[in-house]
Order: structure tokens, then sequence, then C-alpha cells
């Protein structure tokens, strides 16, 4: 594993380090990141202009339906649909289950996300996420939550929502929060920082920079019930860079024109005129879940801490 | 479009330039310079197409609009492009052939410092995120290489880089391109 700062070579040239990390993520803004399950989903996103791919064995809404303990794919799985594409390939492991992380490394992966989609093998510890030379991506309801996981290391944060369900409500509510807690630090001076930090749970320094940039220091997506063109240009005016889309796509009726719309309504958010016109005429979406009508237990978004 | 775009803006803005984002034809009038910034050039070139602002943007830099690419932007302006899509093909408006993330996946991005032709000696710091390749550049000049290869070129008004200059404080390569664009 590389040292904390990324690795040298012989060439002067250093890997793995916390800029190339975030660095891919700042790519990806704009864009729209889709699971996928085969390697032929897989092609139908990069041909629908999918930015990355999230490779799994199961969408969220199957892994909800099924229930049992969700684990990291197949490695012959994330290998086939890493071939079959040439834009970044992202695959999820469990939280805290540093191994899996270290199995998705050692397949090349562009990005892992450790993620509460899958079932938590750690229920107190995040994975230390620094050491390693891939990036990581995590899920957040909050800023606190958002900042503990840029402090063990993640170079990239998505809100979570609420995986699996079709239903943008969670993905709202987790945005807006993210959004009030950076607002909140406007004119705070140095020891309210340091109250608001404990309130919270963040470290100090790294709330500071929220203050200083007026947003997260790192690229932040949504996730979790993105299902139509509206909910993604919804999210990217509420000011994420980007979105997911897990089950909303390849659990709808025509999966290549729902992706190549979301991925228009992604870039053109601002642009009612071309959201109506991409919005038209794509079949069912996916039937989706109100949120009341799960059980608690079942919540994704509780899960990681 | 899609990539780093917000970057750039704050980079030329750091620079005294005034910036506007580009998604239709009509957001190119009176422009004096343009940026295709990093990100996926599967992704920009399709939604490019699918709006028709790929022949006005392609039309728009062969007539001399100085331009700024940097990693994707490099690959959608190049002649020739490997690994890339199956129908997958730049621009031509660059005379070089770039293979699509050529130097390895995201493990193997990388931070390495530059010499640049024109920079008074001090070195770049360049970063290169799933940087194309730069198989052979033709008929450009090459303003800098990194283990024996380029990763910056100039032809015309043209400067494309693998790296990207807007990822550091560096705003060396933006002063350039703005002196570039406000000679016209």
């Amino acid at each position: 594993m590389a040292e904390r700062n990324g690795s040298r070579n012989g060439n002067r040239a250093v890997k793995g380090s916390f800029k190339v990390k975030a660095g891919l993520a700042q790519m990806l803004k704009g864009g729209v990141i889709m699971d996928v399950v085969t390697p032929e989903h897989a092609r139908i996103a990069q041909d629908a202009g999918a930015c990355a791919v999230m490779a799994l064995e199961r969408v969220p809404a199957d892994i909800r339906k099924e229930g049992g303990v969700a684990r990291m794919s197949d490695p012959t799985l994330v290998r086939s649909i890493m071939e079959s594409v040439t834009i970044p390939v992202m695959a999820k492991c469990r939280i805290g289950h540093f191994v899996e992380a270290q199995i998705l490394e050692a397949l090349g992966i562009d990005y892992i996300d450790e993620s509460e989609v899958l079932t938590p093998a750690d229920e107190e510890n995040h994975i230390d996420k620094h050491p390693f030379k891939v990036p990581f991506v995590c899920g957040c309801r909050d800023l606190g939550e958002a900042l503990r996981r840029i402090s063990e290391g993640a170079a990239m944060i998505r809100t979570k929502g609420e995986a699996g369900t079709g239903n943008v409500v969670e993905a709202v509510r987790h945005a807006r929060a993210v959004n009030a807690g950076i607002r909140k630090l406007h004119g705070m001076n140095h020891a309210e920082l340091v109250h608001e930090a404990k309130q919270i749970g963040a470290p100090v320094e790294l709330l500071a920079e929220c203050q200083r940039l007026g947003r997260l220091p790192v690229v932040n997506f949504a996730a979790g019930g993105i299902a139509t063109p509206a909910d993604a240009a919804l999210m990217m005016q509420l000011g994420v860079d980007g979105v997911f889309v897990g089950s909303g796509i390849f659990k709808s009726e025509d999966p290549l024109k729902r992706a190549k719309a979301i991925v228009a309504a992604t870039t053109y958010f601002d642009k009612p005129e071309v959201l109506a016109e991409v919005s038209a005429g794509l079949g069912k979406a996916m039937p989706g879940l109100e949120i009341p009508a799960i059980p608690k237990d079942e919540l994704l978004a509780a899960r990681g801490w | 479009m899609q990539g780093a775009f917000a970057e750039h803006v704050r980079a030329l803005e750091a620079v005294g330039a005034k910036t506007r984002l580009v998604k239709t034809e009509g957001d190119l009038e009176a422009l004096d310079g343009i940026v295709l910034p990093g990100g996926e050039s599967t992704t920009m070139t399709m939604l490019m197409e699918r709006v028709g602002l790929l022949e006005p943007l392609r039309n728009a830099i062969a007539g001399g609009l100085p331009t700024l690419a940097t990693c994707a932007g490099m690959i959608v302006l190049a002649r020739e492009v490997t690994d890339g899509m199956e129908d997958q093909r730049g621009m031509g408006l660059l005379d070089i052939s770039v293979r699509r993330n050529g130097y390895g996946r995201q493990v193997d991005s990388f931070e390495a410092s530059l010499h640049l032709a024109g920079l008074n000696g001090k070195t770049f710091p360049g970063v290169f995120i799933r940087s194309p390749l730069v198989e052979s550049t033709g008929t450009t000049e090459v303003v800098a290489t990194h283990d024996g290869r380029a990763v910056a070129v100039r032809q015309g008004q043209i400067l494309a880089l693998c790296f990207h200059p807007e990822l550091t404080n560096d705003r060396r390569l933006h002063q350039e391109f703005v002196r570039m664009a406000s000679s016209e």
C-alpha cells in the first residue's frame, strides 16, 4: 500500500496523492454515474453519456427486495465491466470492510464507494482511506457526516438519499442539510467554529475550510432515489456537482432513452425548455416506494456514523 | 457540458478574464477564446452532438478561435484517438494521435514536475488524471514532455495539455492563454 501522501516511483512522478484522488472527482462533475450489473448495461450507460459507472451484482432496489447480507461484487463481474467500457468504473465495498477495499484496489478499480447500500461490516469504524492509492466516495446525510468521511480520507462525497426507492425526498433532505450546515458557518469566528465542530462531530480544520470555500472541500454528488430527468435537475439546482442514478435507469421501461435524458438534464439543469423536451415520452419510470412504508430498520441511510 | 469547468473559471477569473459557460451554439457568440476542460471525452462529445454544438464549435476553432484544451479537451480536438469507444473520433483539428487513458487507470494517475518551453525555466506542477498518452505529435510544436512523451503541444491558436493546470494554484498557463486570446 502507498504511503499517506502517495507513493513516488523512479521517474519523479507521485502516484495516489490526495490531489489526483480528489481530481478525478472534479473531472466527473456535471455528470451522471450509473449503477450497472452487466457489461451490456455498462455499454448502454456509456453510450448514453454516463461519466462513470458503478459495477455491482444487484441494484439497490433488488438488494432491498431480496434482503440478506449484501457484499462486494464478484471480481469476475467487476473485471468484465471494467473491460467493457473506457469511462471510469467504480465499485462498492461494505462500510468498514477494508479488505474488500484492498481487493477492489488490486483489481485496478477507479473509485471505491464505501456504501451503506451494502451490509456494514463494522458498526463503529469506517475504513481509514488515506493509505489507499485508489480514491473513495462516501455517503452523508449532513455536514458533520460528510466531514468525518473526508477526514478519514474520502476524496468525494455523495448525499445518501434512500437508495432503491425511486423516491427523491431523502436525497433532497440530505442535500439541503449539507447546504444549511455550510450556510450556518457564515460569519462565525474561530471560537464559534470550535463549538460548532463539537456539536456536529466534525474536525474544526475542515469546518474552517468549508467556511472559507462556502462549500464542501471535495466534490459532492447526490444519490439515492433519483429516477427522472427532473429529479436530476432538482438536485443540480440544489447545488450538488453531479448525480448517481442507481435503480432508476435499469428498472425503468426504456433504460437507454431514460439514461440519455438524465444525462442531458444534468447538464441543462437550469434550462426548463430542454428539461421539458428530454422528459417527454420516456415510458414508465421505476415503481417508487414511500419512505414511511419502509420498516425503520430497513432504511439504508441510517447505516454509517 | 460536463467536467472540471468551474476550476477553469476560477483560474481564468484570477488572471483577470471574464468567463461564460458554453452549453449551446448561441453561447459561442463573440468569444475571444474557449477552454475545453477535462472530463469524460465520450460524455462531452455525445452531449455536443446531441445539442448541435459540435459542428459550430469545430468551425469556430478551425477559424482560429484561441483554444485551451486540457486532458479530455485534448482528446476532443485530436486527429486520431485510440482505445476510445468504437466510433469515437476527435474533431481532427490538432495533428496528434492520442491513446485514451494511455497512462493507465486511476491508480496510475500521478503528479510530476514539468519543464515547459517559454516558462522562464521554473518547473510547472503537472497533475495527470487518467491522462491521454500522446503517441505522435505530427506537425504540432511540443511545449513539454514527461518520460519522453509530449504532454503539452501547440498548433496555431490551440494549446493542448495532458495535465490539469486548473487543479493547481499556478496560473502561468492560464495567463498565457489569456494573452493568446487578447492578442487576436
